[in-house]
């Protein structure tokens, strides 16, 4: 108890699972939605349902994927360039 | 007479320093850009100046809505900067600032290739002046490489100007093709400034090297006024879709690399340049809108990114996001800001960033890109990962770093606040901002669909973001670019190099003098006190040589 009285309330181990239960129900909520409006699709497949929602995260975890990759290529401490940085 | 804006901004920095009272260069530094804003809107359209030069006809001032907008949004940044840089105590940062972005201006209101070069080139001088204003060795190294990229490609344009006039006999700046050597190279000046590839690692390399203020000006002028000049002189041009395609994913996978807060924030300069790349390379009059406004909103929301950023280095002293976290319980109103750039740089409905972007996605959709559109709808869900969550959890949430500064003071606090008004007000109300476009605007960025297929990417990209956070951890590391030819494998090969050469060198002297005193002892030998050559010989011998001559002639005269 004394801890969470220390740490900012946004801090708190409460706080932070309420906060990925709104999360959750919005990202519920932007997919249910696409039932609601009226999509005009450019090409057909922006017209499947989730399409942002799946490509959007599929996307990022590829990019991170990529960048983790490509990172153990061209990583370097941050002195390699001398006392410059 | 009309008074030229980018004269009010230059000249008045030559004179600011020179000021007596450290009030009066405050007051002055933001008079300046106001008078200059003031004077952008007395443009009229076509030519107001012309000079005669040699057998040119210069045209220093022409006005246009592309150049007004363009124009208006340099005097805007110049005051919100100059605001921001109020407590700078380098006398020499604000008023190269000022005259950094007086140059922009000039660029933005050239009639002509000449004065483009011109202003060109006195942006390359005061930027420079401005990252070596923080006074630190580092920003003085970076400033020296920054400075010799873009000589470089001030040379390469120049020699573009120079064979673009020659072939055309025209100086007009207008629409080129790029069909001839000389128009290649033009086009490849302009890139180098856009921080387009190979080239990219400049941007990154330098701005974040400038001081907590002088970084918030470097992140506006060059870039855009690379994008005003491809606007102007290359719409269409199929190649910037490639190269614009090419520096959006290089933005994104080097920001999610990299650990130094303003440095991620110069990495996604890139990225947001490669949109409005893209935007020009398509080319109908709603990307090239898309890539106007683009400019315009991203100014601002950088500036705000840069600022909030700024005000942390300012109170910490620190720019490692290893080193920093949990700063928004004790700076509230710097997390706010940072955190409303952070949502407009990720075109997040309701801001400014939303109404810009999109229009150049719906042109590449109206032109049936389908690559072009599934890269811009990855690379929007991309933003939102590298600069959108990534910045502001990392600076201002994360772990505690037990850091506790205050907010930055009421100087550097309001032009973040005017500046968040402004990322808000231009996502609700984009009318004012569609008005100064240069083609008119038959585009309606709030349907149904657009804000929930929006929020569907953005969102989701959050998702990805908290789900992998184990993959982003922060190191401390740098990430090689193709800097590394000229930071580390030029000068080693010059140290290898250095030994052989000077071994070839000394052998070539070596034998250089050895023939030479060769030459002198053969030449001592001959003519030298007792050479051959140099005796006195008695006059008897002289007479008995002429009578052997003689009878010689006489002999062979003789002869049948």
């Amino acid at each position: 108890m004394r801890e969470s009285t220390e740490k900012h309330w946004l801090l708190r181990p409460k706080t932070i699972t309420l906060l990925w239960r709104v999360f959750i129900a919005i990202l519920a909520a932007t997919v249910i939605a696409e039932r609601v409006v009226h999509l005009h699709p450019h090409f057909g497949f922006d017209g499947w349902f989730g399409f942002h929602a799946w490509y959007g995260f599929l996307a990022c975890a590829a990019m991170i994927i990529f960048a983790k990759g490509l990172g153990l290529l061209i990583k370097r401490p941050d002195t390699y360039y001398g006392d410059d940085q | 007479m009309i008074l030229h804006p980018a004269l009010i901004l230059v000249l008045g920095a030559l004179v600011l320093p020179w000021l007596p009272h450290r009030g009066a260069r405050q007051a002055a530094s933001l008079a300046l850009p106001l008078a200059a804003l003031w004077a952008v809107w007395q443009v009229p359209d076509g030519s107001a100046w012309q000079l005669h030069f040699l057998d040119y006809t210069l045209t220093p001032l022409a006005g246009d809505k592309l150049t007004r907008l363009f124009a208006t949004i340099f005097a805007l940044m110049a005051a919100a900067g100059a605001l921001f840089a109020l407590r700078q105590e380098s006398r020499v940062e604000v008023p190269a600032a000022l005259f950094y972005a007086g140059s922009a201006m000039g660029v933005a209101f050239a009639g002509d290739l000449i004065t483009v070069f011109i202003f060109w080139e006195l942006m390359a001088i005061a930027s420079t002046l401005v990252i070596w204003s923080a006074g630190s060795r580092a920003s003085y190294s970076a400033s020296m490489r920054y400075l010799s990229i873009h000589l470089l490609g001030g040379v390469v344009l120049m020699a573009g100007i120079a064979g673009h006039v020659a072939a055309t006999g025209s100086l007009a700046f207008t629409h080129m093709t790029p069909d001839s050597g000389a128009s290649w190279l033009i086009l490849a000046g302009f890139l180098v400034n856009a921080g387009a590839p190979p080239l990219s690692a400049w941007l990154p390399d330098a701005y974040p090297e400038a001081s907590w203020s002088g970084t918030v000006f470097l992140s506006a002028f060059t870039t855009k006024t690379a994008v005003y000049v491809l606007l102007r002189g290359f719409p269409g041009t199929e190649l910037l879709i490639w190269v614009g395609m090419f520096m959006i994913f290089y933005g994104i996978v080097y920001a999610l690399l990299e650990n130094d807060m303003r440095r991620i924030l110069a990495y996604s300069i890139v990225n947001q340049v490669g949109f409005m790349v893209v935007g020009i390379g398509i080319g109908t009059e709603m990307a090239l809108n898309g890539a106007a406004a683009h400019a315009f909103a991203h100014i601002i929301y950088k500036a705000l990114l840069l600022m909030s950023a700024g005000s942390v280095l300012y109170r910490t002293g620190r720019r490692k996001c290893t080193d920093l976290g949990g700063l928004f319980q004790s700076m509230p109103v710097t997390a706010f800001c940072g955190i409303i750039g952070a949502l407009a740089i990720s075109s997040f409905p309701w801001t400014s960033g939303f109404v810009s972007k999109s229009m150049i996605s719906q042109a590449a959709g109206d032109e049936h890109l389908q690559y072009v559109w599934l890269g811009l709808a990855a690379a929007s869900a991309g933003v939102f990962l590298h600069a959108g969550i990534k910045f502001p959890w990392f600076v201002f949430f994360q772990k505690d770093s037990g850091l506790r500064p205050a907010d930055p003071p009421a100087s550097m606090q309001i032009p973040m606040i005017l500046f968040s008004a402004l990322c808000i007000g231009l996502g609700l109300f984009p009318a004012p901002l569609y008005a100064l476009l240069p083609f008119e605007v038959n585009y309606a960025p709030y349907s149904g669909a657009h804000v929930v297929t929006q929020l569907q990417l953005l969102l989701f990209s959050g998702l990805a973001f908290f789900v992998m956070l184990g993959f982003l951890k922060r190191t401390l590391t740098i990430s090689l670019d193709l800097d590394w030819f000229y930071r580390m494998f030029a000068p080693r090969l010059v140290n290898l190099l250095t030994p052989l050469l000077t071994g070839v060198i000394a052998g070539l002297e070596r034998t250089a003098a050895s023939v030479a005193q060769r030459a002198g002892k053969t030449l001592h030998r001959h003519h030298g006190p007792q050479g051959a050559l140099a005796r006195t010989w008695p006059t008897g011998s002289m007479a008995f040589w002429t009578v052997v001559m003689l009878l010689a002639w006489l002999a062979l005269y003789y002869l049948p």
